[in-house]
């Protein structure tokens, strides 16, 4: 029971950095309807910029406001070049746009920074706590904890920012209906630049954090893959559906391959979750938190 | 202002291939990696290649012969790395030999490259049976397969433990990158296991393998005595991290090749230290060849790594070594066809299968200790099977052991018998090594 208890702590942990890169996609979906194929290399980029400063002199506190104003600026810069020309053709069009400029990022990281593998450390351990070792028998780690931790005030911050803020209140009626936002005068393009500069600043957070977990490299661009079936099963316009999708994804995941992956050879863990959440849009298609769109035909 | 000036470099230098086709240079077509998620191993180990073949050009060439060369990128992609094969095998008079440091890759030109009669080295991978040169006349996987590699792996943890006998009744856990890649030696394995009694514990991780938590609380529970790390890119560091998250020692796992550069281990931080890998190359910028490469080629601004502190680097010298036997092969080839001459393909492969690199020769070309001695024969196309162990101290890799083998004679068996089932299945006729010169 230990072990199970053990599985399923290590895999909600895991599920939060997996909702951290979840978050970025959700934020732009709400704002502008458009799957962001590119969050993952924004976290890629975000990360690699990051280490690049440190290495060139910039302590940790001094590289992370300026890696900071290097995502604002790509978010405003992506949405300036790439989305304002691209305002009010179909969305498979602002779909494919992302896609090159995911590819264009990844090669711009690599030029910019070069191709090393880099190690990057925050100062947190990702070692078992001991106190948590000694008296439960449970290994769990600080790294994990503090990963958590950030997670939670990042979603209480967005959450504060959507319900809270005239700009937030702003972006939930442009993700309602662009045409009504507008009607009323809400700037539809400084709207958009401001959510990718937001999605950028958690780029940054989900790069620091899985970069100092796997290390600064080219790798870090499929963490998205984990993302994409916790957007399907939360919903891609929720916040709490990101949380909680990943939530469900990092236990589920861990508990199917350590329970169920012996039966079948195992490396059931890629698979599983896109399993589970195509099992969840059988039955509610706008995943566990999505909004139900109801059309008249 | 770097770039543009290598841009502008790299434009004259087309026009100048262009205008005057290198037909009196020996061309090797190179499929290299240096953008995508393998870059940094491909850019070291190419980098490394590119900077021999410089150093041969500097110092006259081969018997006066001038090697030319012409990058493809593949990005490690399988299909990438066929078309960049088909767009270089008849370039610049033609491809000597190719060798495109991927398992993926080199499968999908097993059978292109003995159609076109053009020599592929897989040096230190692809696939394990190819070093039986009776039924794979085209293929090298020179130096080790995956299969001696495994052997050897087991040959240091009965040293490690006192002798072979002492590994009965133990448990090693055998992680592998779920693919074909880390499933090409399970066969050895379970030959090892059953002939020196352990029990092989084999655990897949699905690629890319960014989380790992799963898998090692299994680790965890199962308690093996070590673990095998057969891992690639980012599974590495993961695997080191989430080992250290686990309470799982590090001195107990000993990583495959792909597993044991300063790229695996940089980023898993302090989690990394003891970790211990196999490798059949040294690093190191202390051999002769090394610091002619530093004062020749880097000297006379011809080097190829733009970060010069990866010279010396476990995939630098690896690139490095693997340049140093494409040309011996060469020079083998110029010596029975005609010295100072451009050899053929044809003449490249009976190079390649004439390899003597002594202890004495590997003296001459300024490497000893850089790698184990190799013999190939026209039956043995690795030609050597040993691997040395290595322990990453928290800055370096340190030697713990010589060069080793496992047990070569089992892995043979073994290579024996799936070449003869390939050959059967692709209905090709052995050839007879004793009537071959």
């Amino acid at each position: 029971m230990q072990f199970f208890f053990e599985v399923l702590i290590g895999g909600l942990l895991s599920g939060v950095m997996y909702s951290l890169v979840a978050l970025g996609f959700v934020l732009i979906y709400k704002a502008s309807g458009v799957f962001n194929f590119a969050q993952g290399t924004m976290v890629f980029f975000a990360a690699l910029t990051f280490v690049g400063l440190t290495e060139h002199g910039l302590s940790f506190w001094m590289a992370l406001p300026a890696t900071l104003v290097v995502m604002v600026l790509l978010g405003l810069a992506i949405e300036r070049a790439v989305l304002r020309p691209l305002v009010n053709q179909p969305q498979i069009s602002l779909f494919m746009a992302t896609i090159g400029l995911s590819f264009l990022l990844e090669g711009l990281a690599q030029i910019v920074w070069g191709t090393s593998v880099r190690g990057l450390d925050i100062g947190v351990a990702d070692e078992p706590i001991g106190w948590i070792a000694d008296r439960f028998g449970l290994n769990i780690s600080k790294f994990d904890l503090v990963a958590a931790l950030i997670a939670a005030v990042l979603v209480a911050a967005l959450a504060f920012f959507f319900s809270r803020t005239r700009i937030g209140r702003a972006l939930r009626a442009v993700a309602d209906d662009h045409q009504a936002a507008l009607a009323v005068g809400i700037p539809l393009q400084q709207i958009w630049g401001i959510v990718w500069a937001v999605a950028g600043a958690v780029a940054l957070v989900a790069g620091l954090l899985w970069g100092a977990r796997n290390g600064v490299q080219f790798a870090l661009t499929f963490v998205a893959l984990k993302a994409l079936p916790v957007l399907m099963l939360g919903g891609l316009e929720s916040v709490p559906g990101a949380i909680v999708g990943g939530l469900i994804i990092g236990a589920s995941e861990k508990l199917a391959e350590v329970y169920l992956g012996p039966m079948v050879g195992g490396g059931i863990e890629g698979w599983f979750p896109y399993v589970l959440a195509l099992v969840v849009l059988l039955f509610r298609p706008e995943g566990l938190f999505g909004e139900k769109i109801i059309r008249r035909v | 202002m770097k770039l543009i000036q290598s841009l502008l470099l790299g434009v004259a230098a087309a026009c100048a291939i262009g205008a005057a086709p290198a037909m009196s240079q020996q061309f090797i077509p190179i499929l290299s990696y240096r953008i995508g998620p393998y870059a940094a191993g491909g850019s070291g180990y190419f980098g490394g290649a590119i900077d021999y073949f410089n150093l041969v050009n500097a110092t006259g060439g081969i018997n006066g012969v001038k090697l030319t060369w012409e990058e493809c990128e593949t990005e490690y992609n399988a299909a990438r790395g066929v078309e960049c094969y088909e767009r270089l095998k008849k370039k610049n008079g033609g491809a000597s030999t190719v060798e495109p440091l991927s398992t993926g890759i080199a499968y999908g030109l097993i059978d292109r490259v003995a159609q076109d009669k053009i020599p592929m080295t897989t040096f230190g991978y692809g696939l394990g049976a190819s070093a039986d040169g009776n039924v794979f006349r085209w293929v090298f996987p020179l130096g080790t397969t995956y299969w001696d590699q495994v052997a050897a792996m087991v040959a240091y943890l009965e040293q490690k433990e006192g002798g072979a006998a002492k590994l009965k009744g133990k448990k090693i856990a055998y992680l592998y990158h779920d693919s074909a890649y880390g499933k090409e030696p399970i066969g050895t394995l379970d030959a090892l296991a059953a002939k020196d009694g352990f029990e092989a514990l084999k655990i897949p991780i699905t690629p890319p393998g960014t989380t790992q938590e799963s898998v090692w609380l299994q680790v965890r529970q199962q308690k093996p005595d070590y673990v095998i790390l057969w891992g690639f890119g980012v599974m590495n560091p993961v695997a080191l991290k989430t080992a250290a998250k686990v309470g799982y020692p590090r001195e107990k796992i000993i990583g495959v090749w792909w597993a044991g550069s300063e790229e695996d281990v940089i980023p898993a931080g302090s989690a990394a230290k003891g970790y211990v890998s196999a490798a059949f190359s040294a690093p190191g910028t202390s051999f002769p060849v090394m610091q002619d490469i530093k004062t020749k080629v880097y000297g006379a601004g011809n080097g190829n790594l733009e970060d010069k502190s990866r010279i010396g680097s476990i995939y630098h010298t690896r690139g490095v070594v693997y340049g140093i036997l494409i040309t011996e092969a060469i020079r083998n080839a110029q010596a029975k066809y005609g010295k100072g001459k451009l050899m053929t393909p044809e003449q490249v492969r009976w190079g390649l299968e004439h390899i003597n690199l002594t202890d004495a020769r590997i003296k001459e070309l300024g490497a000893t200790g850089m790698f184990p001695p190799v013999k190939t024969s026209c039956a043995d196309h690795e030609g050597s099977g040993m691997v040395k162990f290595q322990v990453w101290d928290g800055s370096a890799f340190k030697p713990v052991t010589g060069f080793i083998a496992g047990d070569r004679a089992l892995v043979r068996k073994l290579v024996e018998e799936a070449a003869t089932k390939y050959a059967a299945e692709k209905k090709i006729t052995p050839v007879d090594c004793s009537k071959e010169m």
